[in-house]
This record gives structure tokens, C-alpha cells and sequence, in this order.
């Protein structure tokens, strides 16, 4: 395909798009779909047939982001969206407003409403927007305009000049600066090179990255591609978690509608650059996130972490200098090519620019799928967004990075959300798992909750983790059962030191941070929870007061 | 190939950039605790006891797999490394059943020489007593997994040295262990080639010959050297092949 077979293709997409009587959108993704998307998907298809509307269409897409409130829909001729569409409301949709031009006013919601004007939408613009299972849909949005851009007019340098300018971060959690990691890769010299994408997503309640997946695939391929030809690397690897089913097919399918079109395969837009990309399914292990661990995983191995350095970008799948992004961080290279470097650096806060997709859950009104402007205080997320915590209740902490991170209270509500931030109250940025406690969670049972979980994923092979993480998940289970004493918080305290400070990879070394942080803003629960230390006091009258140290 | 200094705990010190901390140390005369690592066998950072302090990095790095650099500024023995190192000790004294006044590996053995060289007196955890299995189905040697401490120096002299891969890691976390071939009983094992190399590497009295009693089992692995210089360096004594 040429650019200009590109551009021919989005204009006759768009053009049949126009030529659709009504274009009803349904949210597809899992969370709708298990509140009975498709049957309201049935509903609207026979009240066309029944109305005679025979040139409508009814769309699945992405997730729509109010995943509390599905099944969810937008008419895509005026925009107006809908929450808890069932098979009736389809009907009345169709004979109301799409007919008789009368919105169904209860069900609307309002695009003017907080939970929408406070997003900015980069990474999840196209869901809920286009059909992620026709790469047509995509290109009709400006899909591989950015990969046809560096292919034909830029040199592989000046791509990732363009990514260090924009001050990308690493989304998958520790947001290394991406332009710096191409940057390694590219200068490596090597005849064969990679591109990984990290679609692992382990983190307990997360569901970003598969959101990306299932809505929109060709954006992370597009991405693949543009890191693919800054690097030299010819093969990319997307490794995904069996666990995601739905993202996998889409995935198979977005790789071969692009081969076809010959924006991934042999000489992409006529130029000499190849790029294949294959999937790797993971067996849902959480460490096989860790990179060194994924790409043992790929090359058929145990999945353990390896001693960095030597890091990917020098040497890393089979051998070779490889490039390993998470999913979001992959879907912000198109845009970023598209719009330029200096418009994505304005966004967000000169340190953590661009935006941040968190997955909202726990204790609070409306959960889902959010993006935000990086910087933006944790405070507006909760309740304007959010809508705060359940009546009755009140807000206690927002914990963010799951295992790995930290529950902050609400005197560090407004702190704005970006990675030194963050990192100041002992949490961290994380993947974007954002779960919200009220007055009714009880922040030990939370510590303990999350080291149970690092206990059953630590992978064993160093011994701190594998057996500290067992320790410290026992005192957490003494003390949340009111058996403990406060020598027992200091040992686990200790315990949590010498884990944070020897383990080998991240998991190890995150794995105290929930207990830290909530050791750190909740003592006084733990503390509460604690009997006295336990002295021996002879019950002889005679005896007292004569042992060591007595008169 | 260029000569680095360095400083390993306020000593000067030099050597290449293929060498590790850990070599230069030994040459050096510096003593760093190590239990995963063997000299002949590739190095996997796994026990932690080797951590050290480098000047300008962000964490401790273990000193088995960190090559020099020009200009290091190392500590190898500060009160912080200490305590890691008997917490570390602790959490593995802890973990198995290690009883060493009935192991055949008492006063020959690593662990415990540790336990002593770090300073551990006492253990603060409740232990572990995992549930274990022996397996003495091999005609010479038994594997007791109560002893076994998880350094995979057996799996990796199996793998690298022997070319058996008769070992290897099952399971995760606290429920990893030694298994032969498929998990099969070793005595079944039709890739064991009954070298011994295992055994001899193992640093506690997890793998021991059969008939050995008491205090009896005492490991060798200084072979090692030997085998590796002469495979990988092709250095042996002219003299010897020679001979009749
Ligand atoms: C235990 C553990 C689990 C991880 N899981 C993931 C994951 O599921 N997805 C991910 O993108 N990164 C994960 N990471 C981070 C990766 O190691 C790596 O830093 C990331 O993929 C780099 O991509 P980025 O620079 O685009 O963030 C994990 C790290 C650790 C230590
Ligand atoms: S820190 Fe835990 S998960 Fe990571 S290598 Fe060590 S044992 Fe495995
Ligand atoms: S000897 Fe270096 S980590 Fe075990």
C-alpha cells in the first residue's frame, strides 16, 4: 500500500460511514458485555428490521468507560449516549429518538457531566468510538498516518528524537523515559533486534491494557511498527496473558487485516522496511511481567528475572537489543507522531507529560475506565469523576500500583498525580490500577490482602522475597487477628527493609510497600490491633523483684 | 583489553572489565558471603548474600554478576550489609528443616558455616516445617529436599557442566523445588547420567551419597576448575594425556 492508497482507503470508509441511515454503538468490552451488551446489540437490529430502517448499522466498540452503568450506547449521528440500555430501552431508542427525534431523556447521559469534561482522551480515543475489528474504522480516524509519516519522511533517528522531545514515560509502571530506552536500542549495534509488547497486565483489578486491546489493537500495532523501524528491529512480540481471550482474537485479526493491507509484513508503504508481529500467550504467572522474565517466557524458559544489568535495550530477546513498552506506552506513539512532539509535552506536567488511563474500583460511585491529564490532583479523580465515595461513607485512601504500591490518605488528596509525586507518599504511579477505601476497610486486612498476593507470585528463585514475603504475610495475619504485639510490628517492619532492599526484581522489592504506606498514614489501626508485650511476672510474692536485674 | 581500577572498601584494586566484583574481591583477598555462586558455574544473583554498596547506584548489586567499571567506589562490608545478610541467613534457616546435629553434612556445610560468619543466633520467625520429600531411588545417592536451600547450583552443574539437564525448578515461590526429569522418582530418571556433579556442588546435605552417616558427607568442588579449564580454556597438563 502507498500513502496514497492510504488516504483513498479512509476517504471511501468515511464517505460509506455517511451513507449509513443511524450508526448505533455498542459497548463491546467485557464489562457491558457481561451486563448483556449483546442482547440489547439483537434488540436494535430487529427494531430496524421491524421500523424498516435497512441502512443503519449497529457497531461494537471499545470501552465506553462507565462500566458501572452498562450496557452502554451512543447514537453515533448526534452523539448522545445512553447507560443500562436493555432490550426494551433498545427499542424505545429506536422508536423515540432515532424515529421521532426524541432523546430517551432518563437514560441519557450528560457529555457535559465531570466524569467526561474532566478526561482527556489520547490513548483511549478510538474506544468506544470505531469497530475494532475493521482496521477500515481505523485508518478512517487517521490509523497508520503516523507509521506512513516516519517510514517515508523521517530518518530512524530523528523518530526517537521526536518520542525523548515529547517526554514519553514508561506506562507499564516505573516510567523510564521511552525516547532514552529507543534511544539504547537503536545506538546497540546488532544485525536483528525486537520489539516487545508488554500486554501481561497482572496487577489485581487492572484492565487498561486489555481495554486498549479489545478497542482499538491497531493502535498498539501501529505503535509496534513506528518503534520497530526507529530501532532497526524487523520483529515484534506481543505478550499476552491467556487470560484475555477476547484481546487475543482481536489481536490475530488486526495482525492479519494488516498484513493484507501491507501496513505490518514486507516492504511497509513501498519502502525497504519489514516488520512481522507475533503473539505470545503468557500462562498468567504476575512476575512474567517483569521484563527479564517475559523474555525468558518467549524463548520457551522459566519465567524468572534475570540480574539487571545487562537491560533489555542492550541485550535482551535471544540475545539481541530489544525494546520492551507496555501497552499504553505503545498507543501514545502514534498520536505523538501525528501531533508532534511539543504538543504532547504540553499536556500533563513538564515532568510527567501526556496522560494516564486509570482503572477506577473499590468504594466509589462510578467506576470504570478513566484517562487523565497527568499532574491533575488525586482529589478531582475521586469526586468529580469518581463521584466520591458511597452515601454514608467517608473517603480514607486511594490505593494506586496494586501490590507494588501505596494507600494515600486524604491529607494527600490533592496531590497531583504523576510519578515523583506519587513516589513521595510511598506509592507509585503504577500500572493504573486506582481502587478507593472508605470508612469501612479495614487498611491491615489491605496490607495483608496484597502480600498474600506477592507471596503467591513471588517466583522463588531469590531467597528474601520467597520466603520474607511468607513471613511478613504471617505477621500481617497475627496482627489483623489481634494476637500480635508491637515487637511483632517491629520485626515485620524489619523484614520489610531488608525484602525492599535485597530482592532482585521489582516484585520483591515493591512487594512492603502497601504495608510501609499503611504503616506509615494507619498506625494507629495496626497499633489498636496489638496486645501488650508479654512479661514474665512471677506469681511467688517472694520471688518478685529478686530476678536478674533485681534487688 | 583495558585495565580498570577500582576501590573495594577503601583498597585500590584493578582488573578487567569481564571480571566481576566478586573475582577481583577474592583476588584481592576481600571475603564476600556467597552461597549461589560457584566458581565454574554461570551466575544468577539469586541468594542475595553477595549484595554490595556502589557509590552512585540506586540499589545494592550483587557482587557475583557485576562487572568492574572504571572508578567503582565498593563496600563490601557495612553494618547495613551485615544485617541484610543475617536476615537473609534467617529467612533460610527458617525455610527447610535443617537440623544439623543429625545431618549427614554437619560441620561440612555451607549454610551453617554462614549462619556463623554472619552471626546468626537465633531465629525470630516461627519455621517453616515444610512438608518435604526424600527420594533415594537413585542406586547411589539420595536427595533430602528437607536440607535443600534452592541455590540451583545441582540443576546448573547438571545443565552446563554435565549436559544432563536431569534437574530442575518446579513449582513457585515458598513451593519451588529440586524435581528430576518430569518429576519422576530419580531412580527412573533416563537422563541422570550418575555423575555425581550434583552432589558434589550441593552446598548443604540436601544431596549426599548413600551410606554416608552423621557429619560424614563432605563436599568437594574445587573439580569444577578443573573441568571447565579444561573444556572451555582447553587447559590441561600436556603431560598427563601422554600417558599410558
Ligand atoms: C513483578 C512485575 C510485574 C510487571 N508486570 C507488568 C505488566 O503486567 N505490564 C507491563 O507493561 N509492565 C509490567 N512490569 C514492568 C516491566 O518490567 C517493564 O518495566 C515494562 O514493561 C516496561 O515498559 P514501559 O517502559 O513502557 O513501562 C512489571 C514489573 C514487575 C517487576
Ligand atoms: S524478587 Fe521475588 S519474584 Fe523477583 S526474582 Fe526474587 S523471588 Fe522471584
Ligand atoms: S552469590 Fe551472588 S547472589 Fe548468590
Amino acid at each position: 500500500m502507498t500513502v496514497e492508497e492510504l488516504h483513498e482507503l479512509a476517504d471511501r470508509e468515511r464517505e460509506r460511514q455517511a451513507g449509513v441511515r443511524h450508526r448505533v454503538l455498542y459497548c463491546s468490552a467485557a464489562g457491558c458485555v457481561s451486563c448483556g451488551s449483546h442482547a440489547t446489540r439483537d434488540a436494535f437490529k430487529a427494531a430496524f428490521t421491524r421500523r424498516g430502517l435497512t441502512e443503519s448499522e449497529v457497531v461494537g466498540t471499545g470501552c465506553m468507560g462507565l462500566c458501572g452503568q452498562g450496557p452502554l450506547v451512543k447514537i453515533h449521528d448526534d452523539g448522545v449516549l445512553y447507560e443500562r440500555v436493555d432490550a426494551g430501552l433498545a427499542h424505545r431508542i429506536v422508536d423515540e429518538h432515532l424515529v421521532e427525534g426524541r432523546p430517551v431523556a432518563e437514560h441519557q447521559l450528560d457529555a457535559a457531566s465531570p466524569f467526561f469534561a474532566s478526561q482527556v482522551k489520547i490513548v483511549l480515543e478510538n474506544c468506544g468510538r470505531i469497530d475494532a475489528t475493521r482496521i477500515e474504522e481505523y485508518i478512517a480516524v487517521g490509523g497508520y498516518e503516523a507509521l506512513a509519516r516516519a517510514v517515508a519522511e523521517l530518518k530512524p533517528q530523528e523518530v526517537v528524537e521526536e518520542v525523548r522531545k515529547s517526554g514519553l514515560r514508561g506506562r507499564g509502571g516505573a516510567g523510564y523515559p521511552t525516547g532514552l530506552k529507543w534511544d539504547i536500542a537503536r545506538k546497540a549495534p546488532a544485525e536483528q533486534k525486537y520489539v516487545i509488547c508488554n500486554a501481561d497486565e497482572g496487577d489485581p483489578g487492572a484492565f487498561m491494557d486489555r481495554s486498549v486491546l479489545e478497542g482499538d489493537p491497531h493502535r498498539v500495532l501501529e505503535g509496534m511498527a513506528i518503534a520497530g523501524y526507529a530501532i532497526g528491529a524487523s520483529q515484534g512480540y506481543i505478550y499476552v496473558r491467556a487470560e484475555y481471550p477476547l484481546a487475543i482474537e482481536r489481536l490475530k485479526l488486526a495482525i492479519r487485516q494488516a498484513e493484507r493491507h501491507g501496513v505490518l509484513g514486507s516492504r511497509i508503504f513501498e519502502s525497504g522496511f519489514h516488520f512481522r508481529i507475533d503473539l505470545r500467550i503468557g500462562a498468567g504467572a504476575f512476575v512474567c511481567g517483569e521484563e527479564t522474565a517475559l523474555i525468558r517466557s518467549i524463548q520457551g524458559r522459566r519465567g524468572r528475572p534475570q540480574p539487571r544489568p545487562p537491560y533489555p535495550s542492550e541485550r535482551g530477546l535471544f540475545g539481541a537489543p530489544t525494546v520492551i513498552n507496555n501497552v499504553e506506552t505503545l498507543a501514545n506513539i502514534a498520536p505523538i507522531l501525528r501531533h508532534g512532539s511539543a504538543w504532547f509535552a504540553a499536556l500533563g506536567t513538564p515532568r510527567s507529560p501526556g496522560t494516564k488511563v486509570f482503572a477506577l474500583a473499590g468504594k466509589i460511585r462510578r467506576t470504570g475506565l478513566i484517562e487523565v491529564p497527568m499532574g491533575i490532583p488525586l482529589r478531582r479523580i475521586i469526586f468529580e469523576i469518581g463521584g466520591g465515595t458511597p452515601e454514608g461513607t467517608e473517603f480514607k485512601a486511594a490505593q494506586t500500583g496494586g501490590p507494588s504500591g501505596g494507600c494515600i490518605p486524604a491529607e494527600h488528596l490533592d496531590l497531583p498525580v504523576d510519578y515523583e509525586a506519587l513516589a513521595t507518599v510511598g506509592s507509585i504511579m503504577g500500572s493504573g490500577g486506582l481502587i478507593v477505601m472508605d470508612s469501612t476497610s479495614n487498611m491491615v486486612d489491605v496490607a495483608r490482602f496484597f502480600m498474600e498476593f506477592s507471596r503467591d507470585e513471588s517466583c522463588g528463585k531469590c531467597a528474601p522475597c520467597r520466603v520474607g514475603t511468607v513471613h511478613m504475610h504471617d505477621l500481617l495475619r497475627k496482627i489483623a487477628r489481634g494476637r500480635a504485639t508491637a515487637d511483632d510490628v517491629a520485626l515485620l517492619e524489619e523484614l520489610c527493609e531488608t525484602v525492599k532492599e535485597t530482592s532482585l526484581c521489582g516484585l520483591g522489592q515493591s512487594a512492603p510497600n502497601p504495608v510501609l504506606s499503611t504503616l506509615r498514614f494507619f498506625r494507629a489501626e495496626y497499633d489498636a490491633l496489638l496486645g501488650p508485650v508479654e512479661v514474665f511476672t512471677p506469681s511467688n510474692p517472694l520471688a518478685r523483684g529478686r530476678g536478674p536485674g533485681g534487688s | 583489553m583495558a585495565i580498570l581500577t577500582l576501590t573495594i572498601d577503601d583498597q585500590p584494586v584493578s582488573g578487567t572489565e569481564t571480571e566481576t566484583l566478586l573475582e577481583v574481591a577474592r583476588q584481592h583477598g576481600i571475603e564476600i558471603p556467597t552461597l549461589c555462586h560457584l566458581d565454574g558455574l554461570t551466575d544468577v544473583g539469586a541468594c542475595r548474600l553477595c549484595l554490595v554498596e556502589i557509590e552512585g547506584a540506586s540499589r545494592l548489586q550483587p557482587a557475583c554478576t557485576t562487572r568492574l567499571q572504571e572508578g567503582m567506589v565498593v563496600r563490601t562490608n557495612t553494618e547495613r550489609l551485615q544485617r541484610y545478610r543475617r536476615t537473609i541467613v534467617e529467612m533460610l534457616a527458617s525455610e527447610g528443616n535443617h537440623h544439623c546435629a543429625v545431618c549427614v553434612s554437619n560441620n561440612h556445610c555451607e549454610l551453617q558455616d554462614l549462619a556463623y560468619t554472619v552471626g546468626l543466633q537465633y531465629v525470630r520467625v516461627p519455621y517453616l516445617y515444610p512438608a518435604k520429600t526424600l527420594d533415594a531411588t537413585h542406586k547411589d545417592f539420595v536427595i533430602d529436599r528437607d536440607r535443600c536451600i534452592l541455590c540451583s547450583r545441582c540443576v546448573r552443574v547438571c545443565h552446563e557442566v554435565e549436559g544432563a539437564h536431569t534437574w530442575d525448578i518446579a513449582g513457585r515461590g515458598i513451593g519451588c523445588e529440586i524435581i528430576s526429569d518430569l518429576k519422576q522418582p530419580w531412580g527412573q530418571s533416563t537422563t541422570c547420567t550418575s555423575c555425581g556433579k550434583c552432589v558434589l556442588v550441593c552446598p548443604t546435605g540436601a544431596l549426599f551419597e548413600k551410606g554416608a552417616t552423621v557429619a560424614e558427607m563432605e563436599k568437594r568442588t574445587e573439580f569444577l576448575r578443573y573441568i571447565v579449564n579444561a573444556r572451555q580454556r582447553r587447559e590441561w597438563n600436556p603431560d598427563l594425556l601422554h600417558e599410558e
